[in-house]
């Protein structure tokens, strides 16, 4: 947190992008397809991080920024034929400036109400989807087409269908983000945030205007947010109503949890983890909800700063 | 021309009033004590100076200014430290972290990662707590987060530094430490001491003033508030 190690934080992020880099190359087909969905959906996982983890601001409403990232690329593309990168801007503006709406309402809550409200909001948002079904697909959702997924880089045109290629462009993502968020909590603002998450009222008395540092937290986690849910209507092609459902509000805490609230990688580990238990027990049982939630019981018993929260209070504090 | 001055502060929980009234004027580089019996309104009127909590009437002037509708961050900004007579430490951060907060935030030269540090390790350093920089505040004793806590308040290079009994629960080998420190402090800043333990208030405070039931009973120096009957009354409840 402080300023030790620098140094190895930063060489231990960038061998976990090595490493994702090289397991496109060792493992087979299949897996590029799960890893690529994984490190989208961890981009989620971390953009709730940012506000659960090193806030304190537990939110049941982020689902409304995935979609809006995911309906505002989508939208974008199907109905006013916006090019690729224009569509991924486009959805990202759409959850920065939905996350500076609500933050601005949902911050004059605090604990239990916060919950209540963004999860309020998250829900009028879902329905919206609904009730405007001849925009938005409604319930059955929309498809962007094949032809339209196409990034064109001058005289190259890479199509995001190809598998290598949307490997890639998730990990290029996942990178940038797992990057930035480093950047951000080992910065000045990363520490007020943490003294926030501790202490409000002491921070307060230290100077700081909490409400903006919390303000800009919630803008910052709903861009990260909306950023992964482009990118999944890009790379996987299927903008769909379930996305602004509550389970997707509640996945991303599960998967901070698992892997340990308040630490960079966390959400990376807690969606691989999460996405091998649910890829490994279906394959032997239809009960499998059932093992992952014996999983999940566990792991808060016996872990409950997750897995990498775990690690960093036993063997490695530096971890950032 | 007082550094704070407040003209008919009041403050009510429900039917009791807290603080009744109150003017008050604070000279600059003045270390006044406020003293008197428990419940008589000294936290309460800190508390209103800080802006912890805001005044049923009255107004509050520091440097000049009616900051009687600022938020308490304003004020710090301002020069208004408050230190916390019940401790509160960032406890599950690093000695470090705790002054780094109050330093990065005064800083005025831009961002460069040796400045705070060299702020924090000196503000460490003044109040003896450099070699524990890395522990968690949690962890310290409690004299040690008594001085912390001071450390984060002398971080914020106040120009009024309030402390809210701050030799509670310290050890005397502490406490002398404890008046050298708040004598250092007064050199750059003028200090409003709440304290109970009257030998520290005999050596340290220039001036006095007695609370009693929300009301200011009496102000002077030390050897005529010493002298003082009602405040004796006040105290120790002598009959007249």
């Amino acid at each position: 947190m402080s300023e030790a190690s620098p140094a190895k934080a930063y060489a231990l992020h960038l061998g976990v992008i090595a490493l994702l880099f090289v397991l496109s190359l060792l493992l087979p087909e299949y897996y590029h397809g799960l890893l690529a969905r994984i490190m989208v959906l961890a981009v989620f996982a971390m953009g709730y991080n940012m506000l659960f983890g090193y806030v304190g601001l537990l939110s049941l409403g982020h689902a409304m920024f995935f979609a809006a990232g995911l309906y505002g690329a989508g939208l974008a593309i199907i109905q006013f034929d916006w090019s690729v990168p224009l569509a991924f801007l486009g959805g990202i503006a759409c959850g920065a400036v939905l996350a500076m709406v609500i933050g601005l309402l949902a911050l004059r809550t605090t604990g239990v109400a916060f919950m209540i409200v963004t999860m309020m909001f998250a829900q009028v948002f879902y329905l919206l989807i609904l009730y405007f079904a001849t925009w938005t697909g409604g319930d059955q959702g929309m498809v962007v087409p094949q032809p339209a997924r196409v990034l064109s880089l001058g005289a190259t045109s890479l199509e995001l269908t190809n598998p290598t290629v949307r490997y890639m462009t998730a990990l290029g993502l996942f990178s940038i983000v797992l990057l930035v968020t480093l950047a951000i909590v080992r910065s000045r603002y990363g520490r007020v945030l943490v003294a926030i998450r501790e202490n409000e009222e002491r921070t307060k008395m230290l100077g700081y205007d909490t409400f903006s540092n919390k303000l800009a937290a919630v803008v910052i986690s709903g861009t990260i947010c909306a950023a992964s849910g482009a990118a999944y209507a890009l790379l996987f092609g299927y903008v769909g109503s379930s996305f602004a459902s509550v389970q997707y509000s509640i996945l991303p805490l599960l998967w901070v949890l698992l892997g340990g609230a308040a630490t960079t990688l966390g959400p990376l580990i807690g969606t691989l983890f999460m996405y091998y238990v649910i890829d490994v027990t279906s394959g032997y049982t239809s009960a499998y909800l059932l093992i992952v939630g014996i999983a999940l019981i566990l792991l808060v018993l016996f872990f409950p700063k997750g897995i990498l929260g775990s690690i960093r209070q036993r063997w490695l504090e530096w971890l950032p | 021309m007082p550094l704070l001055t407040t003209k008919g502060l009041s403050r009510s929980f429900g039917g009791l009033r807290a603080v009744d009234d109150v003017n008050f004027a604070l000279m600059p580089g003045e270390i006044r004590a406020v003293i008197g019996p428990n419940g008589a309104g000294k936290t309460t009127f800190v508390s209103l100076v800080s802006g912890r909590i805001a005044p049923s009437s009255g107004m509050i002037v520091f440097d000049g200014t009616d900051i009687t509708g600022q938020p308490a961050y304003i004020r710090v900004r301002q020069g208004i430290a408050y230190t916390f007579q019940i401790t509160s430490v960032f406890a599950n951060l690093s000695a470090y972290d705790n002054v780094a907060l109050p330093v990065q935030r005064t800083l005025s030269d831009g961002r460069s990662k040796g400045a705070v540090r060299a702020g924090v390790m000196a503000t460490l350093e003044r109040t003896g707590l450099a070699d524990r920089a890395h522990m968690p505040a949690g962890q310290l004793s409690y004299g040690h987060q008594r001085l912390l806590e001071v450390a984060m308040g002398l971080a914020l290079k106040p120009r009024l530094l309030i402390l809210d009994e701050p030799t509670q629960g310290l050890a005397d080998s502490e406490i002398d430490n404890f008046i050298t420190l708040v004598r250092e402090i007064a050199k750059n800043a003028t200090v409003l001491l709440i304290e109970h333990n009257m030998p520290v208030v005999m050596h340290l405070a220039d001036r006095i003033t007695v609370f009693n039931a929300g009301k200011i009973l009496a102000e002077g120096t030390p050897e005529a508030i010493r002298e003082n009957a009602a405040v004796q009354e006040a105290y120790l409840g002598t009959a007249p």
